[in-house]
């Protein structure tokens, strides 16, 4: 199982293992880490999943792929370039190690 | 227990044809429920051909509703399309109505630019910032209620708590806040519900708002960014370009959305609190369920009863042919209360898992902008009440608000247990 490394936005570490297949929001909401809500259940359509992706992990993960998400992300406070909603990325063999940093809050 | 609705019957035996949940009525009676049932069950996608506002479409199910809510393409809140309420008369010049244009009311990128000129109000760091605020007027509030004596939560607590909040976002003058309760009641109301009695009336009370707020924008103007809402709409650059009716639209869309909405939440959460007094005994023995507790109040009550969109292009959606022009009804209502998503649905459950899971606010790009600010005031009215009272017991009546589109109370008698 790939290993996901969640970074709250106060520093805390959370490493948890989540299976292939579910996304990096389930990852979190599961493992109950602080810091990612899902309020719609994994369609891109609330916004509270935000994560800024670790740099060295943009170019696996690190871009928006749906319009949808782009779309929210638009209107997220405080984005950035590495910037993207959890729900949306799924977890695979080559996600291992993933890094992903959270915001002050979800909104 | 689980509420026992008026209508039961007629709604099983009705005509599927003749259902039109649009009728403000049924909101008075909290009769809706059962016509809701019926729909999800037998009719998702359903065609009232008659009603007061034209034919129109009920979107009655939880998963259609998100799909809906997110396919801003096909499915348009533009002004220039219609509105999104299903009474056109509501924000536009129709039927007596004038014309209240905002974001709310409009497609990308518009509606983009406008809402984020004001979203920074609402952000989590504002949020932290204005929490001691709300808890020192909360245990204010609370603590000048008379116990053992009866009383209108409504007006002591909801109203008087979100006008508070209002009035500080708009750095607007505190003695006059009742205005603001007052001018959110009269955006919605029209004639013969007990509001106002005239479309004259309703628009010269909106005039009087709007000269009100054309004067404190003219002060936030002088003077350097105050962080209000009022000094935002001064001096953001894509604000500048605002007409006289934009600016009032965009002033009664932030005080109906910053004030009936966790008005009725909060006045929900009374009713709960009869009906469900365990679920409130469990939160008081682990508070950490206050962030479960929360999220199912505004699920629970769901204070917007609707959104509507208008169909521009024709589309097959669940088997249905809507048609470029028809209204579609997103009830939320229903939806929050979807067997296939939501478990015991009618129930009032404190720890509900996954309790965040909920269409009150909406989802897509005009999901709702106040959403955490209204959390933030519900956690800290039931963190602060929960130390104080044991139960808050409705002794009489309610009224509620004869509206399709808010879903909320005028009067709860309450007694306060200690």
């Amino acid at each position: 199982m790939p290993k996901v490394i969640y970074i709250t936005h106060d520093g805390a570490e959370h490493v948890v293992d989540v299976p292939v297949g579910l996304s990096a929001m389930e990852g979190a909401v599961q493992n109950a880490i602080p810091g990612i809500d899902g309020d719609c259940g994994g369609a891109a359509a609330c916004g509270t999943c935000h994560v800024f992706v670790d740099q060295a992990w943009i170019a696996k993960a690190g871009t928006p792929g749906s319009t949808i998400e782009k779309e929210m992300l638009e209107l997220t406070d405080n984005v950035a370039p590495n910037s993207r909603l959890s729900c949306q990325i799924k977890l695979t063999a080559e996600l291992d190690g993933l890094v992903l940093r959270m915001p002050l809050g979800q909104h | 227990m689980t509420p026992v609705f008026p209508d039961e019957e007629i709604a099983r035996t009705i005509p599927l044809d003749e259902i039109d949940v649009s009728k403000p009525d049924l909101y008075v009676r909290e009769a809706a429920h059962p016509y809701f049932a019926r729909l999800r069950k037998e009719a998702p996608v359903h065609y009232c051909r008659e009603s007061a506002y034209g034919p129109y479409w009920s979107i009655t199910k939880f998963s259609d509703i998100v799909a809906i809510d997110t396919n801003h393409k096909v499915f348009s809140s533009d002004v220039s399309n219609g509105s999104f309420v299903l009474d056109d008369a509501t924000l536009n010049p129709i039927n007596g109505g004038i014309s209240l244009p905002n974001f709310l009311g409009m497609d990308p990128p518009k509606h983009d630019a406008h809402r984020l000129a004001v979203s920074p109000i609402v952000a989590t760091e504002n949020l932290n910032r204005m929490e001691p605020l709300i808890r020192q007027r909360t245990q204010k509030v609370l603590d000048e209620l008379p116990i053992g004596e009866t009383f209108n939560w409504v007006d002591r607590v909801s109203i008087e708590l979100t006008t508070m909040m209002l009035a500080t976002l708009f750095d607007f003058p505190f003695e006059d806040r009742r205005k603001l309760t007052r001018w959110s009641d009269v955006v919605t109301a029209s004639p013969g519900t007990g509001v106002i009695d005239t479309w004259e009336q309703r628009e010269q009370e909106l005039r009087e708002c709007e000269a009100y707020f054309k004067d404190l924008y003219a002060q936030r103007a002088r003077i350097a960014p105050t962080g209000d809402l009022v000094s935002m709409l001064a001096h953001s650059p894509v604000m500048q370009e605002l007409g006289s009716e934009e600016f009032l639209g965009t002033i009664v869309l932030l005080i109906v959305g910053g004030n009936d909405t966790t008005r009725s939440s909060m006045s929900g959460s009374a009713l709960a609190n009869h009906l469900f007094p365990a679920e409130f005994a469990k939160v008081k023995a682990n508070p950490a369920l206050i962030n479960s507790l929360v999220p199912e109040i505004v699920r629970w009550q769901t204070p917007i009863a609707h959104m509507r969109r208008t169909a521009i292009e024709d589309i097959e959606f669940q088997g249905k042919k809507i048609r470029k022009g028809d209204k579609v009804a997103m009830w939320y209502l229903s939806g929050n209360r979807d067997e296939d998503v939501i478990d015991r649905p009618h129930d009032f459950i404190a720890d509900r898992p996954r309790a965040r899971h909920h269409l009150s606010f909406g989802f897509g790009i005009h999901r709702c902008l106040g959403n955490r600010l209204a959390e933030l005031q519900i956690r800290v009215l039931w963190e602060e009440a929960l130390k104080r009272f044991s139960q808050v017991e409705v002794v009489g009546e309610m009224v509620r608000v004869p509206s399709n589109l808010i879903h909320g109370f005028i009067d709860i008698p309450v007694r306060l247990h200690r």
